[in-house]
């Protein structure tokens, strides 16, 4: 069966002003929406494209993390995904550590096409997709801004700094995905309630084989430099006068 | 233990890409540290030949094979962890390329990485951004294993010339995989500065309302030798592309002067730019929060404005 395997990482939403906690141990995030990673929404949005077109049979969703998780891998079944896997672990998960879970489902699962965000915002790492690539000796075109599938290859334009590239990848292969890929669809009501009888399944880090070993050691975390407010000046003249006194034109 | 650090060059075939040099001042932070510049390419003499002259580097290794006309990622990984034994760090630039290609590098190592590096505390403390740089994150590796680091260019001043470095050649045997195959690349060619390195840039928003409204902006910026970046709101409308994007999913800059115009300062916008040295906001809401970080706001109407300044610079 053709299936596209999709990761989801359930981080603060993109809306919230994140705030250190006043003993530096970490970020506040008692009582702080949450939701899928936007890249991933992208990643998913993408599968279901794909599956829509008749080039894929199944999309899967797969989160590694702790028990709240499922909620976002339930909003990813509501949004079309056909089943999800949960891998439970608790603790910071390191992109290494997702990267050996998901290689696990990836050698059950035998997808011919996995794609991920291009980072999570919360951590912003920019790893796992990489990784994940690297470990399982598959191509990787990170970055995707379009994505087309022909036959057992794929045609990935990537937003890189000089501008578009354009890569052929065999597949399988790791896709990571840049925001101008696609638009993801709106959850319906109705189909929140068909995901809650699509399957989910529970597995752990221990039962994949993999060791949730944390290599970074997070010391400390604290508010960035706050940038002094400036002044308002009244028109364009002013504003250029202002700027030639500081050498700046 | 003094520390090996070897830095993975980004460049054209041609010319290095000033991100090196940026990531060779991040090395010299660390005091007695070692630093090793690679360069990949197919034929490494005059990147190697820039690379030698960079202030403060001590060796630059080539790694010369047909298969590198292109910066693929799959293909370059395994050549530089074919040498990668003596490092005790290896870098690269928080670019597209160096972020695509580190990784692949450290999943190969099974290594961890410190991604944005903004600044080293010693060998084995790192500072970083983390929540679009709503918080700054230390961390800490183990010194009995690597680490693979992407260094935050906006951090780092471009090590002077005036180096001397010896050029080994490396002679690599590894497999190279053939599953990753280069199509084209298709980059806009401009006689603006890099928005990456320039000086001053000024940059627009979903305001400016058309690829056409941002000629305006082209205009001042060639008036000043600006380079002109954009917002994601413009670059999703098509009115600017792609490699313009400021902010957290797109460029991270540190010119001298950055003009926003028509932008309102959303989070992940503002985390391109934090490191600006003057910025300028241009917007006709005096309630937008681009003037909270603004060192100069002028609250007007940017078609205005915009032509306004550059009669004045005439
Ligand atoms: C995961 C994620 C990543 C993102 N990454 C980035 C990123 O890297 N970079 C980025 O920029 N954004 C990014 N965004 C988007 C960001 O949240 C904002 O949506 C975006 O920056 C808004 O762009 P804007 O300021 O141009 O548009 P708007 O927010 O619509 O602001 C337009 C501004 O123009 C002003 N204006 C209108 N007309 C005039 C006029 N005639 N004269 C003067 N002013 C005028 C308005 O008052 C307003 O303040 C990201 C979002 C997400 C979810
Ligand atoms: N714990 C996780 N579970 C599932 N997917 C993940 C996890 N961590 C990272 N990913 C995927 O990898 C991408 C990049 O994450 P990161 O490397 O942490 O920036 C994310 O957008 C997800 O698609």
């Amino acid at each position: 069966m053709k299936r596209i395997l999709v990761g989801i990482k359930r981080v603060v939403d993109y809306n919230v002003r994140i705030r250190v906690k006043p003993d530096n141990s970490g970020v506040i995030t008692d009582g702080v929406k949450m939701s899928i990673n936007p890249f991933d929404e992208i990643a998913l949005e993408e599968a279901l494209r794909i599956k829509e077109r008749g080039a894929a049979e199944e999309v899967i969703v797969a989160t590694v993390g702790p028990a709240d998780c499922q909620s976002q891998l339930r909003t990813a079944l509501a949004m079309g995904a056909d089943r999800a896997l949960h891998v439970q672990a608790d603790g910071v998960i390191e992109p290494l550590v997702a990267a050996r879970a998901l290689l696990k489902l990836v050698e059950r699962e035998q997808p011919l096409l996995v794609i991920l965000g291009k980072q999570a915002i919360d951590d912003d790492n920019g790893q796992t997709g990489q990784v994940l690539a690297a470990l399982w000796n598959r191509p990787q075109a990170t970055y995707a801004s379009k994505l087309e599938l022909t036959g057992n290859s794929a045609r990935v334009t990537r937003e890189v700094d000089a501008g578009l590239e354009t890569l052929e990848v065999e597949l399988p292969a790791v896709i990571t995905t840049d925001l101008r890929l696609n638009e993801p669809r709106y959850v319906k009501l109705p189909d929140i309630m068909k995901a809650k009888k699509k399957p989910l399944e529970t597995l752990t880090l221990s039962a994949l084989g993999v060791e949730p070993r944390q290599q970074l050691k997070l010391v400390r975390f604290e508010p960035p430099p706050q940038r002094q407010k400036g002044i308002r000046v009244k028109d364009a003249a002013e504003l250029v006068e202002a700027l030639k006194k500081k050498g700046l034109l | 233990m003094s520390s090996k650090i070897l830095i993975v060059a980004e460049h054209d075939g041609a010319k290095l890409n000033p991100s090196t040099a940026r990531c060779v001042s991040c090395a010299r932070t660390l005091s007695g540290a070692e630093v090793t510049i690679v360069v990949c390419a197919v034929d490494a003499g005059a990147v190697a030949a820039q690379a030698a002259q960079l202030a403060g580097v001590n060796r630059v290794v080539t790694i010369e094979n047909a298969a590198n006309a292109h910066a693929l990622a799959a293909v370059l990984a395994p050549q530089i962890v074919a040498i990668a034994a003596p490092y005790t760090h290896l870098f690269g630039p928080s670019t597209t390329f160096g972020k695509d290609l580190m990784a692949r590098i450290a999943g190969l190592l099974q290594a961890p990485q410190v991604s944005d590096i903004m600044a080293i505390e010693s060998a084995t403390r790192f500072r970083r951004p983390i929540f679009a740089g709503n918080a700054i994150l230390t961390v800490e590796t183990s010194a009995d294993e690597k680490m693979v680091g992407t260094v935050r260019a906006a951090s780092f001043e471009v090590t002077g010339a005036g180096g001397s470095a010896p050029i080994e050649k490396a002679n690599v045997q590894v497999q190279l995989p053939t599953h990753t195959r280069f199509v084209s690349v298709s980059a806009a060619k401009t006689d603006r500065p890099d928005l990456m390195t320039a000086a001053r840039v000024i940059s627009g928003g979903r305001a400016l309302g058309s690829a056409e409204g941002f000629k305006i902006l082209y205009s001042l910026a060639d008036k000043i030798g600006a380079a002109v970046g954009a917002s994601r709101a413009a670059v999703d409308a098509g009115y600017a592309p792609n490699e313009m994007q400021v902010g957290q999913t797109g460029k991270i800059i540190a010119p001298e002067l950055y003009m926003a115009v028509g932008i309102s300062g959303a989070i992940q916008h503002l985390t391109g730019i934090k490191d600006a040295r003057t910025i300028v906001a241009i917007n006709k809401d005096g309630e937008a929060p681009i003037f909270e970080v603004a060192d100069f706001g002028l609250v007007g109407d940017l078609f205005q404005v915009i032509p306004e300044i550059e009669r004045l610079l005439s």
